[in-house]
């Protein structure tokens, strides 16, 4: 498999797996009889790279030294670390043991100096902003590690005439995405939000019985965009016993099908017609934007739900509000909108059967901390000239 | 209206907010002369004699011994759900009455519903969703976490129907699987799911990331899970609770929650129901309580009216009784 063949080539380099718990996870039997590939490929990387030169058993390294270490190591530009957008401190601590971390505000205070330091840039929930005059201003800047695998923030054809290289982090994402995509598809046809409130309510007298859902199981599933995060939705859904359909510029393999039980629709309209649950799993593309606009809406049943783990863009939205309000549609569950947040008076707020979360299909501890691996991964292959995991081309 | 050679089947009202729905007495008159509690009291006399099966919906109507005793042609009792707690199943078998549940048509439903529950509580989804209507919300931090549901352990405490059909869904999320069960699943079974029976609960409770309750309610179950239990769990844990509120020891968990002994509970059942509006479950921020909705689906609705229809026909031919419950 391509995945373990690139990582196998990082040996030389020394990363090091900080949290037990991790390792815990990762190293289960069970899970390992599974064969889970993202687990094993986990255990893979802390045999290879169990050493690490800061932590040679019992020697002591002087603060000094320390230092002098950090600075000879490849900088690494980030916006900041902690607070509202930073890195997370305990990303920045992953990313130290590998770079010269700098922060943005560094950056602008002593920029003679750190930019001839900075040779990549981490972005971190889409920040720092990528710009012409950031690239300008940045001679040895070799490659942009984006933490996540949509790239629809960066201007990859720009970046590439800077002979930037841009790595995304599509296996990291992929598990916490799928899982995010079911848990919106549960909670919106069972109403668990609504009746999390009815259970709170301080009007609540007694719970009614004829207040219902719809049912998940036996249902179908209509999943458009069928890349490695549609796939694992799909392998989920299957356990529900759900009827899965698919929509993909590429059709899978046969045995790929097979293994999940998945149709191809070559027409998205057929797909449309005859799902119960949408789930928008897509990349952001010129090709993508707008994908699902009135029109399809349309198309869709007035049973059925839509539901959105890709990008807010891929739904033209005011459409969307319409036929909500029209239950054109019987409702949508957006991890995604177009701005994020929405504006507060956007008529999206209002309505009762939506539901929208912020953002947050890989907000776990995990996941965090695996696309920030991921990510000095491919930083590190591009800086040491080793074939790239993860690189993303402009089209 | 059906004829009068229909049999006489007692049921608490139709339509409102816990009567018989109004669009499964259409079916329901198809076979039974249905007759409400309200009929039954204006006209005992008559229709005593004639009530012969009664159709309970959600608990109603309540069944005692006074009732019992003024209905000497009882046969039946068909019970919506799977939870019989609420009936005396002794008396009822003194009195000779057959009882009848729907344990299979719940189990998918509620099945899906203790995922999506998981799902909610480790994603905070409703939190989230709080987070993303807000009027205060300008933005969405970066250090808003919440914890993995694929590899993780799932530890189930009841392994029926709809236990076993978890473990089938927690499988396809790659989650490593422990059970505690009366009785031990064959190991095809097992297999099947990837589960790993724990005699003791103990080991279950101690490993478990999300500990699940699907039990039925008995006297053995009766506070099942109280303080000793939950300190036992990873306070990193998850209790998640679709059989009944009195399997777990409220004001424990209360305390448990409050102390951070576990991390968060997701409870689609309490005692009582609702919980009163000043309880302290109601307001601590890492819990998600849903009004008991793990079966409310219109589907398995109508798939119960079906087995309960099936259930008293049979008992009243003196037919084998799809679905009986015996003591």
């Amino acid at each position: 498999m391509l995945r373990s063949k690139a990582f196998s080539v990082l040996k030389p380099i020394p990363l090091m797996f900080g949290q037990s718990n991790l390792a815990c996870k990762c190293m289960h039997p069970a899970i390992a009889s599974h064969g889970h590939h993202c687990h094993r490929r986990s255990v893979d990387y802390r045999q290879r790279y169990k050493t690490c030169p800061f932590s040679a058993g019992g020697r002591t390294i002087s603060t000094s030294q320390t230092q002098v270490m950090a600075e000879e190591l490849p900088g690494v530009l980030v916006l900041d670390i902690g607070g509202t957008h930073g890195v997370l401190e305990n990303l920045a601590a992953l990313l130290k043991k590998h770079f010269h971390l700098i922060t943005m505000k560094e950056f602008l205070e002593n920029k003679k100096e750190m930019s001839k330091k900075i040779q990549s840039i981490f972005v971190f929930e889409c920040r720092p902003t990528i710009d012409q005059q950031l690239l300008e201003s940045l001679p040895n800047l070799k490659v942009i590690g984006n933490s996540g695998v949509g790239v629809d923030h960066l201007d990859l054809k720009m970046i590439s005439n800077f002979g930037v290289k841009v790595t995304n982090t599509p296996h990291a994402v992929a598990d916490p995405t799928a899982d995010m995509g079911m848990a919106l598809m549960l909670a919106s046809a069972r109403r668990l939000v609504e009746g999390c409130q009815i259970a709170v309510s301080p009007e609540t007298k007694c719970f009614a019985v004829d207040w219902m859902g719809v049912e998940v199981t036996r249902a179908t599933l209509g999943i458009i965009g069928m890349g490695s995060i549609g796939y694992k939705v799909a392998q989920r859904a299957r356990a529900f016993n759900m009827k899965i359909l698919y929509h993909n510029r590429n059709r899978r393999r046969k045995d790929e099908e097979e293994a999940v039980g998945a149709h191809y629709c070559e027409k998205m309209e057929d797909l449309l017609q005859q799902s119960d649950f949408v789930m928008l799993v897509v990349n952001l593309t010129p090709e993508t934007h707008k994908l699902i606009g009135k029109k399809e809406l349309g198309l869709m049943k007035p049973t059925a739900t839509l539901i959105n783990i890709s990008r807010g863009a891929v739904i033209d939205q005011d459409a969307l509000v319409e036929a909500l309000q029209k239950k054109i549609i019987r409702a949508a569950a957006l991890d995604v909108t177009y701005p994020e947040p929405l504006p507060r008076d956007h008529p999206l707020l209002k309505l009762n059967n939506i539901i929208i979360t912020p953002h947050i299909g890989t907000a776990t501890v995990h996941a965090i901390h695996m696309m920030a691996e991921e990510a000095i991964a491919n930083m590190l292959a591009v800086l040491s000239g080793q074939p790239i995991p993860s690189e993303v081309f402009p089209k | 209206m059906a004829g009068q050679e229909l049999p006489y089947v007692l049921i608490d009202c139709i339509g409102g907010q816990r009567g018989v729905f109004e669009d499964h007495v259409e079916l329901l008159e198809k076979h039974f002369h249905l007759i409400t509690m309200k009929e039954y009291l204006e006209n005992k006399k008559f229709l005593s004699e004639k009530i012969t099966a009664i159709y309970i919906w959600y608990h109603k109507p309540v069944i005692n011994e006074e009732l019992l005793q003024s209905l000497p042609n009882l046969k039946i009792i068909a019970s919506s759900g799977v939870g019989i707690d609420h009936l005396d199943l002794h008396l009822l078998s003194r009195y000779g009455v057959k009882v009848a549940n729907t344990p299979f048509a719940v189990s998918t439903a509620t099945a899906d519903f203790a995922i999506a529950l998981m799902l909610a509580s480790s994603r905070r989804l409703v939190e989230g969703y709080q987070m993303a209507v807000s009027p205060n919300t300008e933005y969405f931090p970066a250090n808003w976490l919440g914890d993995e549901v694929s590899g993780a352990t799932l530890g189930i405490v009841g392994m029926g129907a709809i236990g076993y059909k978890v473990a089938q869904r927690a499988k396809a999320f790659e989650m490593k699987i422990l059970y505690h069960n009366r009785n031990r699943r064959n190991k095809e079974e097992e297999s099947a799911v990837g589960a790993v029976y724990c005699k003791k609960i103990d080991d279950l409770l101690q490993q478990s990331d999300f500990v699940l309750l699907s039990v039925t309610l008995t006297p053995q179950t009766h506070k099942l899970i109280g303080k000793r239990e939950l300190e036992l769990m990873k306070p990193t844990a998850t209790l998640i609770n679709i059989s009944r509120g009195v399997v777990v020891d409220q004001d424990a968990l209360v305390e448990a929650l409050q102390n951070k002994v576990i991390k968060a509970a997701a409870l689609d059942v309490t005692y009582p129901e609702p919980l009163p509006r000043d309880h302290p479950l109601l307001k601590l921020k890492n819990v998600i309580i849903t009004p008991h909705i793990g079966s409310a689906t219109k589907k398995t609705r109508s798939v119960m009216v079906e087995n309960m229809t099936e259930s008293i026909q049979a008992g009243l031919a003196g037919l084998p009784i799809p679905n009986e419950v015996l003591l």
